[in-house]
């Protein structure tokens, strides 16, 4: 019987082979240790506050988060901002009412402004749209315990600069060793001290970069938390399940089946 | 029920044989809960009850994800983000619908494999093989269309790939393509049309499914030992039999139990492993991906597909003798229904008597080959067509051929076969002890 439960584990295994994702072009991607990776990682609100503060100082210039509900900065599974705060941040905004048409100031029910005027990308899914690492062998196994590097290939972006530039068709590229291709529309964001945090945490660009890679996260994936809590319940019901049934089907079976030959 | 004798449903008098004499419904479900099972089957006979469950569990979510989802190329891609966000329990309904899928691939080719390697297709069996290609053909069309509803960068650009297969049949392709998309490239009619189809076909694999299960109930089950159930009379199918309940209903569900177990931990800890990044990036017919790669469960008929080129000696033949109608791209596109239609016809390429591979020293190692070949053909899918991937695609197609075309029909008149036991009870008895009572 194990000997079979091997052949089919083995051929299973083999099956998922095929999954191998094609690499795409770009640098090497370093690996952060966010809190939020692997089957017991949760979201760090400090520095998913920070990241926010990052985002609304620096990004949010050219880039939106049009999926992304003002609301859930409340979450608690997220940003965890008090509801005060909030109807103070959607303020900031001004949005287009939908029904009257006017303009008004923004309220925790919209969503974050879609931003595109200056061409840049919207971020609401940016983490989860790029992958920086697909190991071990192409096989993207190491996503249960790493994540698959949407935020760090963003870090590795924002800190990717090489300070080159030059001139195109009448716009500006930047070289940056992580950008596929080499060279990038964006000039760099971030420069060292750029953002003042309150709680006083080290503002190098490359702690920012981290700070706002794990908001986006958030932002892509608002209920990471709620699913690797239902998933440790799940789990855990089922191997409780499967090994009653285990011996259930142990004892069942007993009358018909005597010890294995050989 | 015809097939292996066992006892039938009485009704007892009073409701049972009021109700029995108008529907006899009861009687249908005992004899089938009840059928006879050859007692030796092993694990890789659990991957039936995997499937049902799985076609239940993405008819439940889908149903509920329909809810929530608009099929429009303004507001698909935004109306999933509404479910991943706002709709409760959202992330977790679609995280498993779409892990969903490929735990279903995954079964269906454990189940599939184990029917080649233990001979189940073989008479009297074929109507149930015939019935289960067509499942996975059904069950292919569902899952490339659920693909496309997310309105993704990879939804798109698979659509816009997989639409232009059929523009490449000579003559009447393009017309054909029109057709399927509604207009003259993947747009709002496609994405309608998907829906409405996804949403059909579940119910169209339910009813083959009955067929299915209808089928080899009425032949009676393979087994390992590939030997039939003796049935002429009911104590001696009995020796080789126990019941489906409770002995097989209780086994099944410790497996589903033990699968589940590990889908669960994919779909909670790692739900975006089997997915491509790309596709949380909206639809833009604009900008076409680096690479455009289906879903793992597709590579390697997808591999096939994009092995025969332009360049193969093969193709360049068989262009010239049809006077240039089957091109390349045509070619490729015959080899990969081909490669799926010599997998249907086995019943009849295979000419071996002896049904279970156990017993057929040489068919089992050009089967482990297929297998392997199975896997080097998904691998090869999903690398770049360049360097040496267009070769391993090329030499490990031609074995996919050869395998159904040319080794089973001539194994069955080469291979010495190794003696089989004569009844499944023998078999049973010189691998377990009698019971301890």
């Amino acid at each position: 019987m194990f000997r079979k439960i091997a052949i089919s584990a083995v051929s299973a295994l083999s099956l998922m082979t095929g999954v191998a994702f094609a690499a795409e072009g770009g640098g090497h991607i370093e690996d952060v240790p966010f809190s939020f990776e692997g089957p017991f990682g949760t979201y760090d609100a400090h520095q998913l506050q920070r990241g926010l503060q990052v985002y609304t100082e620096v990004c949010a210039a050219c880039h939106g988060l049009k999926f992304v509900p003002i609301r859930a900065l409340s979450d608690e599974d997220g940003v965890q901002l008090p509801a005060d705060q909030v109807r103070a941040y959607a303020k900031g905004f001004t949005v287009t009412d939908k029904d009257t048409g006017e303009d008004r100031d923004g309220l925790p029910t919209d969503h974050f402004p879609a931003n595109n005027d200056a061409g840049a990308p919207d971020l609401s899914l940016m983490a989860k749209a790029r992958a920086g690492f697909h190991g071990p062998y192409g096989l993207g196994f190491n996503q249960l315990t790493k994540g698959m590097g949407g935020p760090e290939y963003i870090v590795s972006i924002l800190h990717g600069y090489t300070g080159e530039e030059k001139e195109e068709a009448g716009s500006t590229f930047y070289a940056n060793h992580t950008f596929p291709g080499g060279w990038i529309k964006m000039p760099p964001p971030l420069a060292d001290g750029q953002v003042e945090y309150a709680d006083g945490a080290p503002n190098d660009i490359k702690h920012m970069a981290e700070d706002v890679s794990a908001f986006l996260m958030w932002a892509a994936e608002p209920k990471l938390n709620a699913r690797k809590d239902v998933g440790f319940k799940a789990v855990l019901f089922l191997i409780v399940l499967s090994s009653l049934l285990y011996l259930t089907n142990k004892r069942l079976w007993s009358g018909i089946k005597g010890k294995k030959a050989h | 029920m015809a097939g292996i004798p066992h006892d039938h449903y009485e009704p007892k008098p009073g409701i049972q044989t009021w109700l029995h004499k108008r529907l006899p419904i009861v009687a249908i479900a005992y004899d089938t809960l009840m059928i006879p099972t050859p007692k030796n089957l092993n694990w890789m006979w659990i991957w039936g009850i995997v499937l049902a469950f799985c076609l239940g569990l993405q008819i439940i979510t889908g149903i509920v994800l329909a809810m929530h989802y608009t099929p429009h190329v303004d507001f698909a891609f935004a109306s999933v983000e509404h479910i991943m966000r706002d709709v409760n329990g959202g992330y977790m309904l679609r995280y498993i619908h779409a892990n969903g899928a490929s735990l279903f691939f995954f079964a269906v080719y454990l189940h599939i494999f184990r029917g080649l390697y233990y001979g189940s297709y073989k008479a009297p069996r074929e109507v149930t093989w015939i019935i289960g290609m067509l499942i996975y053909l059904a069950m292919m069309a569902t899952g490339f269309m659920g693909y496309v509803l997310p309105w993704g960068q990879m939804s798109f650009w698979g659509a816009t790939v997989i639409t232009g297969l059929f523009g490449a049949i000579p003559g009447v392709g393009p017309t054909i393509q029109e057709w399927l998309l509604g207009g003259p490239a993947v747009d709002n009619a496609t994405l309608n049309r998907f829906f409405s189809l996804h949403y059909l076909l579940p119910f169209v694999i339910a009813a083959l499914v009955a067929l299915h299960i209808w089928a080899f109930h009425n032949t009676g089950n393979n087994n390992p030992t590939g030997v039939e159930v003796r049935r002429t009379s009911k104590e001696e199918a009995a020796k080789d039999t126990v019941p489906f309940w409770p002995y097989f209903v209780i086994k099944d569900l410790f497996a589903l139990a033990v699968v589940l177990a590990i889908f669960f931990a994919v779909v909670s800890f790692m739900p975006n492993f089997l997915g491509h990044p790309d596709n949380y990036i909206e639809a833009n017919p604009l900008s076409t991906p680096a690479h455009i790669v289906p879903e793992w469960y597709f590579l390697p008929f997808y591999a096939i597909l994009r092995a025969f080129t332009a360049d193969v000696f093969v193709v360049q033949v068989t262009e010239f003798l049809s006077f240039g109608i089957i091109d390349a791209k045509f070619f490729g596109v015959l080899a990969m229904f081909g490669a799926i239609a010599v997998m249907a016809l086995v019943p009849w390429l295979d000419t071996s008597s002896v049904r279970s591979g156990k017993y057929r020293p040489k068919f089992k190692g050009w089967f482990w080959l297929l297998v392997i070949d199975f896997v080097i053909l998904m691998w090869v899918g999903a690398m770049p067509t360049e360097g040496i991937y267009p070769w391993i695609s090329l030499i490990a197609s031609f074995y996919w051929f050869g395998y159904f075309l040319i080794i089973l029909p001539l194994l069955g008149v080469l291979e010495k076969p190794l003696p089989q036991p004569a009844t499944i009870e023998e078999d049973f008895k010189s691998h377990y002890a009698e019971p301890a009572e």
